[in-house]
């Protein structure tokens, strides 16, 4: 006779976060996570930087994305969660016209960047204001100096394009390593080649190499998939770190993670925005049936 | 969750936008004289590649009869009567034969041991200096040591004796040997990649069944291995076809084949002929310059065996088993 | 399954090997056979004319007739050689050719991978690989019946032809002709092998820098062609190699006389004849059994030889510094 087969208990009660002091070592398994800052940042440094109305994404013949409406803002985080195919990085990739670039590729609806139409700005221009992070670190196959200093010379004024090591470029790759958490770590040789350094490093050279440009707004596709424990710690305390002068975009498939960084939380399923509100709202008392299914382990 | 609740497209009067080029006219100017020059030179290849191609074709189809495939080559000043290119094209195929038959042999069991014994290292590493040095000289450099090896007294049954006892050095076989020598780094290389790529554990399986090194590579390696050894192969066969520097130095320059001496095979070896490309040579105003339509028409042969080559190198790499697709 | 055959013993394995080793080795031998060969009997032409043997000083096409009659030239000992204005060509054809196809492949390789619309790439695939494919003596035949006759009809003046006519005669097989027919030939494997580096060179880098608001045609100049270097200077010394290499084709084109183009000439030197290296020994060929001939031509096939393995270690030595990043062709 065949063993029974086990079933997991599924719990469908509403999830309750416990408190937990910060700086807790030993992480806990995953059905508690720590949150990593007990405040929100104070009401008047929030400000509102995208506003995405009504959009509507497809490739080729299948809509992606259906009728989402958000709204993202400097001094807050905003974690986009979902099962895979519910859209949310098509979603992510059109806030820096990064779906353009495949063929085939269809948009209705509005987003806007502080108020003007990102379809109207000149798109590499979008791209300095809205940044991205990549799943996969990819460092350029260059020295980590001139892969954080790539964007930069297309900067006007911000040193010239002959002229690599003029102070002022100097002093933005410092500057962005730093925000980043990297310098300590790289100071000592920056002509290195950034394919030596480590998978987490690589990512925060990547997040530096997006910062350098000074964007308003930071899109990150999933950062830590690939990142072991202690990588991806550092890189959600940095994330944290940066919501003050940044507004950040995350798109995460690890609820522990959304939990542990978001301010608000956008929950997509099949494309569509199901639930999207702050953090405590859609974590502790998620209106939707579907949200408190996601959340709960049910599917997904 | 079923599918009849999601909306199917936007509501009708909603602009959809279709994601447009990257356009170039916010670049600097810099990149836009770039991205122009890029798409001008782009074309411009374009262009010259077919029109190469169809002039190719065009002189070659006015001036090819089926008549030039079938007959020899007969000396004559006159159009008309100076025959066609048999004897070019038995020549071509003489060449490549014996070039072949030498080669492939020699080249798959070189890569062979390359890839999987490499012992002495000292000496696997000067092999395979001397494939690529091979690799890179000269064709006429080739040929000339070929004369002076086969011009050597005791060589003289491998081509003919002149009345003075000195010996021609120019035969078949001659220009065999030595395109044996041009074409064996392509015959190693592709091989060779091919061995690297296999994965270990075909090895280890074999050795863990008990079998030697030898009959692995015999049973299980070589035959995983047979797309690559058919396009380096076929490589060099396209290679030995296109060169003429060693057929004018290494196989005399009578027009139709001749056999010295009444062995019929080994005759033919002694003897010496012409190739296409030698008749192209000679019947361009380089050479004689008699008949430059018979040049476009054997030169129209030529890139039709080029051409079908290269889709046997296009067939043999895509069928078989791929380890690394 | 239970018989062990004779040949399946590790001593058979033993002999196996040793049989393998002994092939290469033998293989080994002829080639460095074949390479002491041409430089043991180059030696008395560079040992009688010492480094003056790559200086100027007269009429190669005499020098060499002098040797082929056995009449040495007053003054001269019969091995008097001056191969200068066979280098000159040679590294006029070769070096012009190599630079102007680089260029042009590398922007080529960029169309066809880049801003080509799929239907021109897919035709322009199998062309490519065809016109790689094809004989030098082809190209000769084009050079010799299209662009020569062109050439001498329509570039060429009287008053051009007359300015020099005193010292050469100008038609159309000259250093131009051969520079162009060599650029056509060697543009399609330098085209292939670009485009194939391209091609390859992951999706990640690229994304990554049009994420960063870096246009297209700056990623690839910055990202996408720094990383397909290794596969570029491949593609350049393979090139190099068959241009140092080509006898017959510039034999038919280039002119056929050892005559080094006088750049002081202005315009008109690029209409004046040349004879590389590699054409000249073809074009010497027959009269290889005199032996000061012989040893001449064996000189210059020394020459070749050496310039070729110089061109395989510079481009060795350019993939270790291009791989300095770590990333491989």
């Amino acid at each position: 006779m065949p063993p029974p087969v086990r079933r997991i208990a599924v719990d469908r009660d509403p999830y309750v976060a416990p408190e937990r002091p910060l700086g807790n070592g030993h992480a806990t398994p995953a059905v508690n996570a720590t949150r990593l800052r007990a405040t929100r940042a104070p009401a008047a440094l929030v400000r509102e930087r995208m506003r995405v109305e009504s959009v509507w994404l497809a490739y080729g013949e299948n809509w992606v994305v259906r009728d989402v409406s958000l709204t993202v803002r400097q001094g807050e985080v905003l974690a986009m969660i979902g099962a895979s195919g519910s859209g949310k990085t098509t979603l992510l990739r059109s806030l820096n016209r990064l779906t353009e670039i495949t063929d085939g590729a269809a948009r209705s609806g509005r987003i806007t960047l502080d108020g003007t139409d990102i379809h109207e700005l000149e798109v590499n221009q979008l791209r300095r204001h809205v940044t991205m992070v990549f799943q996969q670190p990819n460092p350029f196959p260059m020295s980590i100096f001139d892969n954080v200093a790539y964007a930069l010379a297309e900067r006007p004024g911000r040193g010239g394009r002959r002229r690599r090591r003029t102070p002022a470029i100097e002093r933005a790759v410092s500057d962005a390593l730093h925000r980043a958490g990297l310098y300590d770590e790289v100071a000592g040789d920056l002509d290195r080649s950034a394919m030596r350094l480590s998978g987490g490093q690589q990512q925060r050279l990547c997040i530096a190499r997006a910062l350098a440009a000074e964007p308003e707004v930071l899109l990150l596709d999933e950062p830590c998939s690939a990142l072991d424990p202690i990588s991806t710690a550092t890189i959600e305390e940095l994330i944290v770190s940066l919501r003050e002068s940044v507004a950040i975009v995350i798109v995460t498939h690890n609820l522990q993670q959304a939990f542990r960084v978001a301010d608000h939380v956008a929950f997509m399923h099949l494309g569509e925005l199901v639930e999207y509100g702050t953090s405590e709202q859609v974590f502790d008392r998620p209106a939707m049936q579907r949200t408190r299914d996601y959340i709960s382990g049910a599917f997904g | 969750m079923a599918a009849a609740e999601l909306a199917p497209s936007p509501p009708s009067g909603t602009a959809i936008a279709r994601a447009p080029r990257e356009g170039t006219t916010s670049w600097p100017l810099v990149d836009r004289i770039g991205y122009w020059l890029c798409w001008t030179v782009g074309i411009g290849l374009c262009l010259v590649a077919l029109a190469i191609v169809l002039f190719m074709l065009v002189k070659g189809i006015s001036y090819l009869r089926i008549g030039l495939l079938v007959h020899s080559p007969a000396p004559s000043q006159i159009q008309s009567q100076s025959g066609g290119f048999l004897d070019p094209i038995e020549g071509t195929l003489i060449v490549a034969l014996i070039g072949t038959v030498i080669a492939v042999p020699v080249g798959v069991a070189i890569a062979t041991w390359l890839s999987e014994y490499r012992r002495p290292a000292g000496l696997a590493r000067a092999v395979e200096s001397a494939i690529e040095i091979t690799a890179g000289a000269p064709s006429v450099v080739l040929a000339l040591f070929g004369l002076l090896i086969f011009a050597q007294g005791f060589l003289g049954f491998l081509s003919q004796r002149a009345a003075t006892g000195a010996v021609y050095g120019r035969s078949f076989f001659a220009a065999g040997v030595v395109m044996a020598g041009l074409a064996l780094p392509l015959i190693v290389s592709s091989p060779r990649a091919g061995l690297a790529q296999l994965p270990n554990h075909l090895r280890e399986a074999s050795y863990a069944l008990g079998r030697t090194r030898a009959t692995t590579i015999r049973r299980v390696l070589l035959p995983a291995i047979r797309p690559d050894i058919s396009t380096g192969t076929v490589l060099g066969i396209g290679r030995i076809i296109g060169d003429t520097a060693i057929i004018r130095i290494l196989l005399g320059l009578t027009l139709t084949t001749q056999p010295v001496g009444q062995v019929p095979v080994l005759g033919l070896l002694r003897g010496t002929g012409s190739t296409l490309t030698s008749y192209i040579y000679e019947n361009s105003p380089a050479g004689e310059g008699l008949s430059p339509q018979k040049a476009y028409a054997a030169a129209f042969v030529l890139l039709a065996i080029v051409l079908a080559l290269n889709g046997l190198v296009t067939w043999t790499t895509n069928r078989g088993p791929r380890w690394t697709r | 399954m239970g018989r062990t055959r004779s040949w399946a013993t590790a001593k058979t394995d033993q002999r196996v090997e040793r049989a393998l080793g002994a092939l290469a080795a033998a293989v080994l031998v002829a080639i460095a056979a074949m390479l002491a060969t041409v430089l043991i009997k180059a030696w008395p032409s560079f040992s009688h004319n010492g480094l003056r043997w790559f200086g100027p000083g007269g009429d190669v096409d005499t020098q060499l007739r002098a040797m082929a009659e056995s009449k040495p030239l007053p003054g001269r000992s019969i091995y008097y050689f001056r191969a200068w204005p066979l280098i000159w060509g040679t590294l006029l054809t070769t070096v012009a050719a190599v630079l102007i196809a680089l260029v042009i492949s590398m922007l080529a390789a960029v169309f066809l991978t880049e801003f080509a619309p799929p239907a021109v790439r897919r035709v322009l695939d199998p062309v490519i690989r065809l016109l790689a494919g094809v004989p030098s003596v082809i190209y000769g035949l084009i050079g010799i019946l299209v662009i020569a006759p062109y050439i001498d009809k329509h570039l060429i003046s009287d008053s051009r032809r007359a300015s020099v006519g005193y010292v050469v005669q100008l038609n159309g097989n000259n250093v131009t002709t051969a520079i162009l027919i060599l650029t056509l030939m060697i543009l399609p494997i330098m085209v292939a092998i670009s485009a194939s580096a391209l091609t390859s060179v992951p999706a990640s880098w690229r994304e990554g820098s049009l994420a960063l608001g870096v246009n297209r045609w700056r990623t690839i100049w910055r990202v996408s062609l720094r990383t397909a270097r290794p596969a570029i200077a491949a593609a350049t010394v393979l090139a190099t190699a068959r241009a140092l290499g080509e006898a017959v084709m510039l034999a038919m084109v280039a002119g056929g006389r050892g005559f080094a183009p006088n750049l002081l000439d202005g315009f008109t030197a690029l209409f004046e004849p040349v004879r590389p290296l590699a054409a000249t020994i073809l074009q010497n060929s027959e009269g290889l059994t005199i032996p000061v001939l012989a040893h001449t031509m064996y000189a210059v096939a020394a020459v070749l030889l050496v310039s070729a393995a110089m061109l395989s270690f510079g481009g060795w030595y350019a993939k270790q510094r291009f791989q300095r990043y770590g990333v491989g062709a």
